[in-house]
């Protein structure tokens, strides 16, 4: 089934280990919607998480094609998994003495934090899920979008969830079903 | 891979008695340079390909007073192939030395060569120093960049003090698991800086994962599905050479009575006069191979990858057949197609345990069917000329000559298809030839590199007048070294596996196909080397015992038919049970 794909994979923080991955990536002609990276708990590694699309068989290969780079601590499919999945967006919009209100009314439910104020635009700061952020955004955009910066899904397994190690349990073909 | 010092062999020696041998043995090591070769010499290292250049002159400095073996080609792409040559005959990772720039560039095919066909190199190249990296110095290329995509791993050594670890992981890397080609850069203030001596410690690479135990359920299962096969068939490749697992499969064939076709990496694996061994399949396979591998009920892949060359359209490849497939590597298993079961391990592991499980499967009637295929379109009948020769009485003169027994390297093209068909490889590490990458240019120093791998053993390489010219330069490398290969040169003129293809498929439109050569026997003298020319069946004869009797290298310039094609073919986009056995336009 063709949907989105998180994969979250833990890497030795190297020099070129963002290349290594993003290579693997391109020459295998698997996408990448968004790729985040940063420290973990662990000193010397970090985590990255992916956001890309594919069926089964593909999200299957770009699980098996990473878990062979030597760099690669661990790599998890938690595309199914009960996660938390979060973005941090930052949305400048025109804003003038007539919108400025009627913008506030439509951030009050979001709960962001307007982190910049100018003559005649602001900016605010959101976290949240993908889909949250698009939300908002359309909602600006009647408005005047002026510029976005989005810093792609990060992601972690709630307590208590498979962490969904190596690939996922549907259709298991490497088993021994079928 | 030899971790351990030649020192730390005694064992009943005292703790001081083994301190005072390690001291007195301990090399002499001022500069990074000296504790490669130290650390070299203590990963089981004795001989390297390579060429120098400014970047590496530390590292041959050193070698100076190394007694590690120095071959110089006459190229880097050629240093490459010789070690993958030595590689892929005595199953140790082949060293290869270069400069930085141009000489790590010149490495490029060889690495990706190697890569696709699961070779193992250490591809160590130099660097300009670390004073100027990424200033677009002097011959200074991203070697590690560009070689991402076409090695297992890479290093980049920008501390002496790392480079005793990665050493000990590049070698652990390149051949275990899967094997392949690992690269190490080193600038040259870091060879050239002071060092002293650090033992060659225990491979730790963080994050890489040895191939699992086989999965003993799984193999049962797998089992109990071969036992009720009517029609099974034995599907093997290059990784029962690189596995080893060449005994535990005849072991297991022969118990069960299973017919074995085999891809052109794996030839050799399997021997070739075994009553069950039914060929190469694929697009060049035999009649019978493609009819077996298309009409099958269970199908034992071991240590294949479904190349595209194999299966040919996949709708139509082995569409009916409960599919097992064992390989080493987990991101094989359903990559192209999809299987019912999959036992991911070392093949020789996986093997061994199936062999102690019973498994009697009646294959009488499969095997009396399989007969009857080879007996419709037999591979080995080939037609004499009354006036000229054939390339492929080329293969068999050769094939009896030598008694089967030759280690035999190839070119890539139609010579290459006609010695996986027409020479009987009776073991593995015999045949070496590019298989996933398809290099021209290969099958020369790759004679080089098993020449000096099995100075006791013949070498030919079935070379064509195209490939052979792609790496000609390397004939000065077999003189120096007094080498006695057999280069038969199958010369038609032409590219012949394009111009077959531009014969089929473009309308004999013989585009850029046609080549011209030099006088082979007169380049053979210029160098030094025995040339000869054949043109006549009883000429190859004579020319072949002249050749074998020779001590010493020996060009034969085979002039044989110029439009020979490659029977059976599976043409392009076609399915396994569509082979044309011959061409009517």
């Amino acid at each position: 089934m063709e949907r989105e794909r998180t994969l979250s994979i833990l890497v030795n923080d190297h020099p070129g280990v963002l290349a290594r991955i993003a290579g693997l990536f391109s020459r295998r002609w698997f996408n990448i919607s968004s790729i985040t990276v940063g420290a973990c708990e662990t000193q010397g590694m970090s985590r990255m998480t992916i956001v890309s699309h594919g069926d089964d068989a593909m999200a299957r290969q770009m699980v098996s094609q990473v878990m062979k780079l030597v760099d690669v601590i661990e790599v998890a499919d938690i595309s199914t998994q009960k996660a938390v999945r979060r973005e941090l967006a930052l949305i400048k919009v025109k804003s003038t003495k007539e919108t400025r209100m009627d913008i506030a009314h439509i951030l009050e439910p979001f709960r962001v934090a307007t982190v910049d104020v100018g003559h005649d635009s602001l900016m605010v700061e959101i976290t949240g899920d993908t889909e949250k952020i698009d939300a908002l955004i359309a909602l600006l955009t009647p408005y005047g979008i002026i510029e976005i910066a989005r810093t792609g899904v990060t992601a972690l397994v709630r307590a208590g969830a498979d962490r969904g190690l190596t690939t996922e349990g549907e259709n298991e073909i490497n088993g021994n079903v079928l | 891979m030899c971790a351990m010092g030649s020192y730390a062999k005694s064992e009943d020696s005292s703790d001081e008695q083994q301190l005072e041998q390690q001291q007195k043995v301990q090399p002499v090591v001022r500069t990074g340079a000296e504790l490669l070769c130290s650390l070299l010499l203590e990963a089981g290292v004795d001989v390297l390909f390579g060429y120098p250049g400014g970047a590496v002159l530390p590292i041959y400095d050193a070698l100076y007073d190394s007694p590690l073996r120095h071959i110089l080609t006459r190229h880097e792409q050629g240093a490459v192939h010789a070690a993958e040559g030595y590689a892929r005959v005595t199953g140790k990772p082949g060293v290869v030395l270069t400069t930085s720039g141009p000489g790590a560039t010149n490495a490029v095919t060889g690495i990706a060569d190697a890569f696709m066909d699961s070779t193992p190199l250490i591809v160590l190249t130099g660097q300009v120093g670390t004073s100027v990296i990424g200033s677009d110095a002097f011959q200074e290329a991203d070697i590690v960049g560009i070689t991402l995509p076409i090695t297992k791993h890479n290093y980049q050594v920008r501390d002496i003090r790392d480079l005793p670890q990665v050493i000990a992981d590049a070698f652990h890397i390149a051949t275990t698991g899967r094997k392949g080609p690992v690269l190490i850069d080193l600038p040259k203030d870091v060879t050239a800086g002071p060092a002293s001596y650090v033992p060659l410690p225990q491979p730790a690479p963080k994050g890489y994962r040895l191939p699992p135990m086989p999965d003993e359920v799984a193999i049962s299962q797998a089992i109990e599905a071969i036992r009720v096969a009517k029609k099974p068939l034995l599907y093997v490749g290059g990784g029962i050479v690189n596995a080893g697992a060449s005994e535990a499969l005849i072991a297991f064939a022969q118990a069960t009575r299973i017919p074995v076709v085999s891809t052109l990496m794996g030839l050799g694996g399997f021997p070739a006069d075994d009553a069950l061994f039914i060929g190469m399949l694929g697009m060049h396979g035999t009649y019978a191979a493609n009819r077996a591998i298309t009409e099958c009920d269970v199908m034992i892949a071991v240590g294949v990858r479904f190349d595209d060359r194999v299966t040919g359209k996949l709708e139509r490849f082995s569409p009916h057949s409960y599919k097992i497939h064992i390989d080493i590597d987990q991101a094989e298993i359903s990559k192209i197609v999809t299987v019912h079961q999959s036992l991911i391990g070392d093949a020789r592991e996986v093997l061994a345990s199936m062999n102690r499980l019973p498994c009697q499967p009646d294959t009488t009637a499969w095997l009396a069917t399989i007969a009857a295929w080879d007996a419709e379109w037999p591979v080995h009948v080939v037609a004499a000329l009354e006036d000229g020769l054939r390339p492929q009485q080329v293969i068999s003169l050769l094939a009896k000559a030598t008694d089967g027994q030759a280690i035999v390297t190839t070119e890539v093209g139609q010579h290459q298809m006609w010695t996986a068909l027409f020479y009987p490889f009776s073991r593995p590490r015999q045949f070496l030839t590019s298989g996933g990458l398809g290099t021209m240019g290969y099958g020369f120093p790759a004679a080089i590199g098993a020449q000096i791998a099995a100075p006791e053993h013949r070498v030919i390489c079935v070379a064509g007048d195209a490939s052979f010219q792609m790496n000609i330069q390397e004939l000065q490398t077999v003189i120096e070294n007094k080498l006695p290969i057999i280069i038969a040169v199958i010369n038609n003129n032409f590219m012949g596996m394009v111009r077959q293809w531009q014969q089929f498929f473009y309308e004999r439109r013989y585009a850029e196909s046609r080549i011209s050569s030099p006088d082979f026997v007169k380049v053979a003298e210029a160098y030094g080397a025995l040339g000869l020319r054949a043109t006549t069946f009883s000429e190859a004869q004579d020319a072949i015992a002249q050749a074998l009797q020779y001590d010493g290298p020996v060009i034969i310039d085979f002039d044989v038919e110029e439009e020979e094609n490659v029977f059976p073919m599976v043409p392009p986009g076609k399915g396994t049970d569509e082979m044309t056995l011959m061409w009517e336009e």
